[in-house]
């Protein structure tokens, strides 16, 4: 059993350093990674049925007992995050596969997309069962290391400077996670979460604050938090759409997950928190009328995205059971949806040839197929019964009103009104872009360019890709009921996460007693 | 006393070159607020034990505490990569490294020899003509 838990972190590492010596053999290198990714998804719906039928599986590395050695744990938080985002990394790879196909012929490859991108997906499921505060550091380095590699691939001179805003926020963000690790271990000598957990309680009030608002902030960096949303608009959209859809989708997420683990495990929050609802709700805000504001669509899909962020926080900042599982179910709607948007997002650019959303129309009367895929995940996003968005946001609603504090209410206030904002700018799309008389595609100024806009051939596997990934966003309406009911069991975990302690020092226990 | 005093100082340091244009001295401030955040983390075991921690059994007061020591050499060669590609991205970012006036607009910036990218980029960047400094 415990090998379920290391292999979707070992697994696509072993491959990326085999695609490495692969370069060679473009089709082979493909394979593997699809393999991989498949494996990790299977891995994952497995690892997910064990943990939700019998609790919590944990790995000591080297056998060394638990607040010492560096632990790895998969609950159901973890396991289901893990499934969620394997699924949208195999169907990314499959769209980015396409697009290389049709942009540089079958048979080149590239040294460093496909073994950077195994590696990105190695750092994201380390992340999420990573079982201490610096294995936690190295999972977020291996993952941005990866993604500097992604962003600023195959770019010219401009884009690099854009990507270059990126890799010094998130380096910033990094120093700031390893002087915050320092101070933890300087206050309770220990960065074993479940270790922590017990420690962390006999702290005075005003240190356990500190630290606290510390890993809110290095975290909200990473999840895009206003006020320290900045980067991302600015950032995200110079990367190629899959390469895009992925950092949309998981990069921020697993900041969010980081954010509730850090948060509900460490830190003894018995009330709802208000700095964070405020904060949460800014975030819905702010996004949202950035998103109005845009003209060019991955910037529009962009601030949607930091919007959205604030949905989770603010289920998180509420720390009550019916709010962190709307938290959990947004997280996992979101992933999907985010991720589908921008890839049928360039599906639509690379047809129409321009990323203005003023400077395409009739894309709904040209491509139906098309515009299909880009409108079922949008109007889920907005929250439009029955899609997967209105299942969390009605957990989330019903959450903030039974919470009946002022603030809840003012951030429940806050949180329709961005759905109905979302709504509006997802609809102003439609109606500039998809309807009316289909506009003459702008020309490919340069086919060798992987990131300067024009019209594209696009592949099967593109469209494939990214119908998959709108299905498996249409899915969560068919499974509503059993995944409630997990978010449901693994909200319980996270505000009561003296399991989660039993688990891991329990067992340590036992294997120390042994040596 | 001494360690807090030298992290202050580096990121004094660190601050007054992120404060410069050139690309080169921003990394460089990296640099030194890496080791700035590695110095707290070498303090956060406690810096007045100096003895080895493995080999011979000792008095735990008198020990270092090998955990930090681990974490600091962790992330020195994290930061030691990322600077690297951080400089490489600056010398292949353009041909000179300076964030000057107006580089972000696509008319003024250094245009890329093999695929002349000025002219057909309006629809990308005509959103974002604003910001950077």
């Amino acid at each position: 059993m415990t090998a379920l838990v290391t292999l979707p972190v070992l697994l696509p590492l072993l491959a990326a350093a085999l695609s490495l010596m692969l370069t060679r053999f473009a089709t082979i290198q493909r394979l593997l990674g699809l393999i991989v990714l498949l494996l990790i998804v299977l891995d994952a719906a497995w690892l997910l049925q064990v943990v939700d039928s019998e609790g919590p599986v944990v790995v000591q590395l080297g056998g060394h007992a638990a607040p010492f050695g560096i632990t790895m744990i998969a609950d159901r938080l973890a396991a289901l995050l893990l499934l969620v985002s394997a699924v949208v990394t195999l169907s990314v790879l499959l769209f980015s596969i396409g697009q290389r196909i049709t942009d540089y012929g079958r048979d080149t490859s590239s040294t460093a997309f496909h073994p950077m991108y195994l590696v990105l997906c190695s750092g994201v499921s380390l992340a999420y069962v990573s079982g201490d505060l610096f294995n936690l550091f190295v999972a977020f380095e291996i993952m941005l290391a990866a993604s500097y590699v992604l962003i600023t691939r195959r770019t010219t001179a401009s884009r690099i400077r854009a990507g270059m805003t990126y890799v010094i926020v998130s380096l910033a963000a990094s120093l700031l996670f390893i002087t915050m690790i320092a101070l933890v271990y300087a206050a309770t000598g220990t960065v074993n979460l479940a270790d922590l957990a017990d420690k962390m309680g006999a702290l005075p009030d005003g240190i356990q604050l500190g630290l606290s608002l510390l890993m809110l902030v290095v975290f909200g960096i990473k999840a895009a938090m206003v006020p320290l949303h900045f980067w991302l608009p600015d950032s995200y959209p110079t990367a190629p759409a899959p390469i895009t859809a992925v950092f949309a989708g998981l990069l921020t997420k697993v900041g969010v997950y980081a954010m509730i683990r850090t948060q509900t495990l460490v830190f003894d929050h018995m009330e709802s928190w208000t700095v964070l609802l405020v904060l949460g709700s800014l975030t819905m805000i702010v996004g949202a009328l950035g998103a109005i504001a845009q003209d060019d669509i991955n910037r529009l899909l962009s601030f949607l995205l930091v919007s959205h962020i604030g949905f989770m926080l603010f289920g998180l900042a509420l720390f009550n059971e019916l709010g962190m599982t709307g938290a959990i179910l947004y997280v996992v709607h979101h992933i999907i949806v985010q991720a589908s948007l921008f890839l049928a997002c360039g599906l639509v650019t690379r047809h129409t040839g321009t990323v203005s959303v003023n400077g395409m129309s009739g894309v709904a009367k040209a491509y139906p197929l098309i515009a299909v895929l880009f409108a079922l995940p949008a109007l889920s996003l907005a929250g439009i019964p029955p899609f997967s968005g209105f299942i969390a946001k009605i957990a989330l609603f019903q959450a903030g009103v039974q919470e009946a504090t002022p603030i809840a209410y003012v951030a429940t206030g806050a949180a329709i009104l961005t759905s109905l904002l979302t709504l509006y700018a997802v609809g102003r799309v439609w109606v500039v872009s998809f309807w009316g008389e289909p506009s003459t595609p702008h020309p490919d100024p340069d086919p060798t360019d992987e990131l300067i806009v024009g019209t594209r051939v696009t592949s099967r596997s593109m469209t494939t890709a990214t119908g998959g990934l709108v299905a498996a966003g249409l899915l969560i309406i068919f499974v509503a009921g059993p995944l409630s009911g997990i978010s449901e069991r693994a909200a319980t975990d996270l505000l009561d996460p003296s399991s989660y302690r039993e688990v891991v020092l329990g067992d340590s226990a036992i294997a120390g007693g042994g040596e | 006393m001494t360690v807090a005093i030298t992290a202050g100082v580096l990121v004094a340091g660190a601050v007054y070159l992120f404060l410069k244009r050139e690309m080169l001295r921003v990394i460089l401030g990296f640099v030194l607020l890496g080791h700035a955040g590695n110095m707290i983390l070498m303090a956060a075991g406690g810096t007045s034990r100096r003895a080895e921690p493995f080999g011979t059994p000792e008095e735990p007061a008198t020990v270092a505490d090998p955990l930090p020591q681990a974490f600091v050499l962790t992330a020195i060669v994290i930061a030691f990569s990322i600077t690297i590609f951080m400089l490489v991205l600056s010398a292949t970012g353009t041909e000179n490294d300076d964030t000057t006036d107006g580089a972000n607009d696509p008319a003024n910036g250094p245009t890329d020899s093999a695929d002349g990218t000025s002219q057909p980029r309006p629809a990308r960047h005509g959103a974002r003509t604003e910001e950077h400094p």
